[in-house]
């Protein structure tokens, strides 16, 4: 048995084995270690069977006051002050809203002024911290790992088991460090770089490993873009992504709602300084990659490790060495409709979307709204803008950005995952292209036959102005 | 949890890679607050093509799918794995999982085996010729075997998840066993630490 210990010297450990040692409950061998949650975050889609499972066993949550639910995944961005049209997710929402109430946890509904996609509420609430665990019932919870968290993506008999115990059981995972050196060229983001490293690594280079990010590169990263990082880091299989804590992450959290406050902060500053990897410890694997020759990068696939320079062309099945690549590649331009040699430049879209846990926070929208002032956008393309809270969505007022959204003629939307998924009645049509600034370009995922393209925010409001895929450095400037 | 030890079905060649979990069900079949009736969204977007492997006959009543590397990538949901169970999976085999999708198979019983990408090519070979064949899945011994013997090798999955597949164990139950280090860990906790809502 051993008690909650901060880390306090000893062997030389990685980031991610000081966070997850300070979180080992019961350690035994030949079994995984049973781990303690920090923070449980709950949606709408994975918990209504978990909290069904709590009813039939007679079981309470354990801890609701490290328990927060928000609805997310299938909400309307449109009309969202009335019921929702669609029953069934109408169903899944009210159920939610239900167990939160039977059970005692803290949940932001619709119409909430902290209601928005679980991955932004937790950081903009000050909930995410450095040295947590957190867990949720969706995949982009590696997004927290931007403050040196340890943060996952679980199934729903995972959800459960952190209800009935705010533990896990969980097998300790391979480090590897990710170390990108140099600067980013003006006007490449952390979406570039992610996206570079995930077609470097292909979908299943991370798995089995929890992954630290470092470097000058992700130094220099605002935690907005280091949450772009990380967001991501299941994309390519890792089971978590995260970046040591410094004074850009401090900077960010003093002062939210739920931050520590006056000795409280003293206190925590003072642990989340050690949360760094020692000099001398060693990771399982290590991936360098430079900065400065990184340029913009979109997906021309229907998997996120299929991407290329937007200056390059629609790759050549042929060119892969590997079976299974070629194979793939065979499929996801029969599927894309795409023609291999075609400039990425070339490619028109009919649909942008500007949102997700990926790319909704407010930096992400004031890099768009700065893109698209003077424009307009292309008549045969659409542009959804959706704020990934209610709280970006009131800060994206306050300083007028709609205005340049709406002036462009796009839609400006209500809070939610919207088009990343869609769950919800944002969706393609089946052939209608999208350039994407969500995480994932699966067949099929943004509605049924739709065909979606990755891109950085840049790219993605050059690409509403053109109609083709574009950076800012294809636009006329305009007079503002 | 129903035990499992060893398990004979038809086996069903998936001849792709990077199976995500938008392909084994898409989001909009996701809505249902039930652990059940999720077949109707397996592999949705495939069904409607008549050359899909599910659409043969011969492989409609399948319960082994033999899948190409990095099965179940992508997105957490367990839906997942509660469609290929209500459709009646009871194995899939692959070179490559993803973490989260091997996680919620031992979680919901669904036997995640790993297997050499050779095995997978010899399953589908011996499956192209001998379609509707069956295929033996031994959990004790971690086997995979064809009845005829053309195919005999072993399979790997985590011991811990092989222990309680075998026994049919609930995690939770196991895990309420161990209370008291749950409870001694909390008291241990910074008081600076985040809470949702005071008391």
């Amino acid at each position: 048995m051993m008690g909650c210990k901060l880390y306090s010297g000893g062997m030389a450990k990685t980031l991610s084995e000081k966070v997850w040692d300070e979180h080992v409950v019961r350690s035994t061998a030949g079994e995984p270690d049973l781990l303690y949650i920090d923070l449980h975050l709950i949606h709408e889609v994975t918990s209504p069977q978990a909290f069904d499972g709590l009813r039939l066993a007679g079981r309470p949550v354990r801890r609701p006051d490290l328990t927060l639910a928000t609805e997310d995944h299938n909400v309307p961005t449109l009309d969202w002050d009335k019921p929702i049209a669609d029953p069934v997710s109408k169903t899944q929402v009210d159920t939610l809203r239900k167990n939160a109430a039977e059970f005692g946890v803290r949940l932001h509904p619709l119409g909430d002024i902290e209601q928005g996609i679980v991955h932004v509420v937790g950081p903009q609430l000050g909930l995410t911290q450095p040295g947590m665990t957190i867990v949720c019932g969706d995949s982009h919870t590696s997004t927290h790992g931007a403050f040196g968290a340890i943060a996952f993506g679980i199934g729903t008999s995972e959800v459960e088991h952190v209800l009935a115990t705010q533990t896990l059981m969980q097998a300790k995972p391979k480090t590897m460090a990710v170390t990108i050196n140099g600067s980013l060229p003006a006007g490449v983001t952390a979406k570039d770089m992610v996206l570079t490293l995930i077609t470097h690594t292909g979908t299943g280079g991370g798995q089995g490993y929890i992954v630290e990010y470092r470097g000058q590169a992700i130094e220099e990263l605002s935690m907005e873009g280091r949450m772009t990082v990380c967001n991501m880091s299941i994309e390519w299989g890792a089971k978590a992504g995260l970046i040591a804590p410094d004074q850009t992450t401090f900077d960010y959290i003093e002062g939210k709602p739920e931050a520590p406050k006056g000795a409280d902060w003293d206190a925590a500053v003072a642990h989340w300084k050690t949360l760094v990897t020692d000099e001398d410890a060693v990771f399982d694997k290590e991936i360098v990659l430079d900065a400065s020759t990184m340029t913009p990068f979109v997906t021309w696939g229907t998997n996120p490790g299929q991407g290329v320079a937007l200056g390059g062309v629609v790759p050549t099945p042929s060119d892969f060495d590997d079976e299974q690549d070629r194979i793939a590649a065979e499929n996801a331009l029969t599927y894309m409709g795409l023609t291999a040699g075609t400039p990425m430049r070339d490619v028109k879209v009919d649909t942008v979307f500007v949102g997700s846990c990926t790319n909704g926070r407010i930096e992400d929208l004031r890099l768009a709204a700065d893109i698209l002032k003077g424009h307009k956008v292309d008549p045969n393309t659409r542009l959804l803008v959706v704020p990934g809270s209610v709280r970006v969505r009131m800060q994206a007022e306050a300083e007028g950005l709609h205005e340049i959204f709406l002036a462009a003629g796009a839609e400006w939307r209500g809070a939610g995952c919207s088009m990343c998924l869609g769950m919800n009645p944002d969706q393609l049509t089946p052939g209608e292209r999208s350039a994407s600034t969500s995480n994932r370009n699966f067949e099929g995922r943004q509605g049924k036959g739709g065909r979606t393209h990755l891109v950085s925010i840049p790219v993605a409001a050059a690409t509403a102005v053109r109609g083709t895929l574009s950076s800012p450095a294809d636009l006329v400037s305009v007079e503002v | 949890m129903e035990k499992f030890t060893t398990h004979t079905g038809v086996g069903v060649p998936l001849k792709r890679s990077n199976v995500d979990t938008d392909q084994i069900i898409p989001a909009v079949y996701l809505k249902r607050v039930t652990r059940t009736g999720f077949e109707d969204g397996l592999f949705a977007a495939w069904r409607n093509d008549p050359d899909f492997v599910l659409n043969n006959e011969v492989y409609a009543a399948g319960s082994v799918l033999v899948a190409g590397p990095d099965f179940g990538t992508g997105s957490s949901r367990e839906h997942a794995v509660w469609a290929l169970q209500n459709y009646g999976f009871k194995v899939v085999l692959s070179a490559r999982f993803a973490d989260i999708f091997r996680g919620n198979s031992g979680k919901a019983g669904l036997v995640a085996a790993q297997v050499d990408e050779k095995v997978i090519q010899r399953l589908w070979d011996h499956l192209d010729d001998n379609p509707g064949a069956e295929i033996t899945v031994d959990l004790e011994n971690k086997t995979v075997t064809t009845p005829g013997g053309e195919v005999e090798d072993s399979f790997d999955i985590d011991d811990y998840t092989r222990w309680r597949l075998l026994n049919g164990l609930d995690d939770i139950g196991i895990t309420l066993g161990n209370k008291d280090d749950i409870a001694a860990y909390e008291a241990g906790r910074p008081a600076w630490k985040p809470v949702t809502q005071r008391a």
